[in-house]
């Protein structure tokens, strides 16, 4: 398969400089090791946020931290769109005949943040191990329903980030508050910033589709087997902005380089 | 000097013009600090007796954080200096009769209070109307106001003079990329822009505020918002000063190291 072979070829030529990516992926690490210190030391100092526990609330950060690094890797290509624009690469994707989505994921990828991975990888196993949830098959299929959902809210993200990016250069850093923010925020259960920016993270942004509500099914606060495929209807979420994407796309005019 | 003021003028200048991205950053920064509040809010509520600082205090500690964000983000850095070592094109910067960390360093003051000349009054009018306790207040005595002006002031010195050694370390390796992210996760937590160096556990305070990244946006907005006394505050100032002529010495004298090796291949 094309993709498999554009994988390997990518590994490849980013393992040449063994050192760099060896750094940068420690320093991924650290960026995101930083974060948890952080909420240890909130925790040794207040032991609860709204009545979550700190194990609790590794949970909801090791899976947005887990998602959001898988899907940094793999749609580095529509996070770095801006620079396919302006250097005229874009222009080389549309004539070839292959869809663009496919070739802007092929386009790059970003090995490194595997650093963040493994790390959101090794809370996740402390988080699980010392909890007091019972790890049932509902369970255990809740938390890769979680995954999945989160692969799917930021991979949209980042193609709505890419979506902008027809329409405004200078103006990107706004979106960046769906993006980072969604991470950086993402580590505290939603509820803990109160009911109108949970709603919106639900009906407009649906992050807390795979985090909040189905964090509560795994914390046994709700028993409502619905909450396990609520991060599912995540998926819905890419038809909007795949469409706005494309409607970019269609006003896109080249510069001309 | 009066060149290095011209150096300054264009850098200052070039930057003014990104309005719209300056419009975009407002309202980033804005919604950060906003969400930032409303997470301490829950630890808040849940134990009120462990919080560092009052809700107030905290507050006005976050909003300076954000309106002066460019002075103090860790991730900044001038791609073009790096350009310049990786590249070879150091050669004509170092045609120029004039001193390179000097220029360099004019540069980074230049682009970043650039951006913070944009930035920093719109945020500052809304926060100031926001509701109690959510609001910015008043800086703690008018004594304040000039000391927090001071220490800003030095601890921008000190975090440009700090970046010099990452820019200078580029002399050595091939791929500056790894050193910067390290650099920057580190100081991005030890200056207390994840979480406020006084939420930090007791026994390690000491240590950070010691540190040259306790000199940089933490004595400032501590002063602001009256967390030190005047003394303390006195003290912090002096602790600036010190990492501030350390920190130049070290770059200047690497820096001096770094170019008598430098070999740029012709082509």
């Amino acid at each position: 398969m094309l993709y498999k072979r554009y994988l390997s070829m990518l590994l490849k030529s980013q393992l040449q400089y063994k050192a760099s990516f060896i750094m940068t992926a420690i320093g991924q690490f650290l960026v995101s090791f930083t974060t948890f210190l952080s909420m240890y030391f909130m925790f040794s100092r207040f032991h609860q946020v709204d009545g979550y526990k700190f194990e609790e609330v590794l949970l909801c950060f090791s899976i947005v931290l887990m998602s959001f690094s898988f899907t940094e890797c793999f749609a580095r290509g529509f996070d770095v769109f801006p620079r396919l624009i302006r250097t005229g690469e874009l222009d080389r994707i549309l004539v070839r005949p292959r869809s663009v989505v496919f070739q802007v994921l092929t386009s790059t990828m970003e090995f490194t943040r595997f650093g963040r991975f493994f790390q959101a990888l090794l809370v996740m196993v402390y988080a699980t191990s010392v909890s007091d949830i019972l790890w049932t098959w509902d369970k255990i299929l809740t938390i890769i329903s979680m995954f999945l959902g989160g692969v799917a809210v930021f991979a949209a993200l980042f193609i709505l980030y890419a979506g902008f990016s027809f329409f405004t250069i200078d103006g990107l850093e706004f979106m960046n508050i769906f993006t980072d923010g969604s991470r950086e925020f993402g580590k505290y259960p939603l509820s803990i910033y109160g009911e109108g920016v949970l709603k919106l993270l639900t009906y407009v942004i649906p992050i807390a589709l795979f985090q909040y509500y189905p964090f509560l099914y795994l914390i046994g606060h709700t028993h409502n087997r619905w909450m396990m495929v609520l991060p599912l209807v995540g998926y819905l979420f890419l038809i909007p902005c795949y469409a706005f994407f494309r409607l970019g796309l269609s006003r896109y005019q080249s510069a001309g380089s | 000097m009066k060149k290095y003021l011209s150096f300054f003028r264009i850098r200052f200048l070039a930057g003014l013009q990104y309005r719209t991205a300056a419009w975009a950053g407002i309202s980033t920064q804005f919604f950060w600090g906003m969400m930032n509040l409303l997470m301490y809010r829950a630890f808040y509520r849940s134990g009120q007796n462990a919080f560092p600082m009052t809700f107030e205090q905290l507050s006005s500690y976050i909003w300076l954080q954000q309106a002066f964000l460019a002075m103090f983000m860790t991730w900044f850095y001038d791609n073009e200096i790096f350009g310049h070592i990786t590249s070879g094109s150091i050669a004509y910067e170092l045609c120029r009769p004039c001193d390179l960390y000097n220029m360099w360093f004019v540069k980074n003051m230049a682009i970043r209070l650039s951006r913070v000349v944009l930035r920093c009054f719109p945020i500052l009018i809304i926060v100031a109307l926001l509701p109690h306790p959510y609001g910015i207040s008043l800086p703690v005595t008018p004594q304040a106001f000039p000391m927090f002006l001071l220490a800003m002031f030095l601890g921008f010195l000190v975090l440009i003079a700090f970046n010099m050694l990452v820019y200078i370390s580029a002399f050595y390796t091939v791929s500056p990329m790894g050193i910067r992210i390290l650099v920057t996760s580190v100081l991005e937590f030890l200056t207390g822009a994840v979480i406020p160096i006084p939420f930090f556990p007791e026994w390690l305070q000491p240590m950070m505020y010691a540190l040259p990244f306790g000199s940089m946006q933490n004595t400032p907005f501590l002063i602001y918002i009256g967390h030190v006394s005047s003394r303390e505050a006195w003290n912090a100032i002096g602790l600036q000063l010190f990492w501030l002529g350390g920190l130049l010495l070290l770059g200047k004298a690497v820096m001096h190291h770094a170019l008598k090796k430098v070999v740029v291949q012709g082509g």
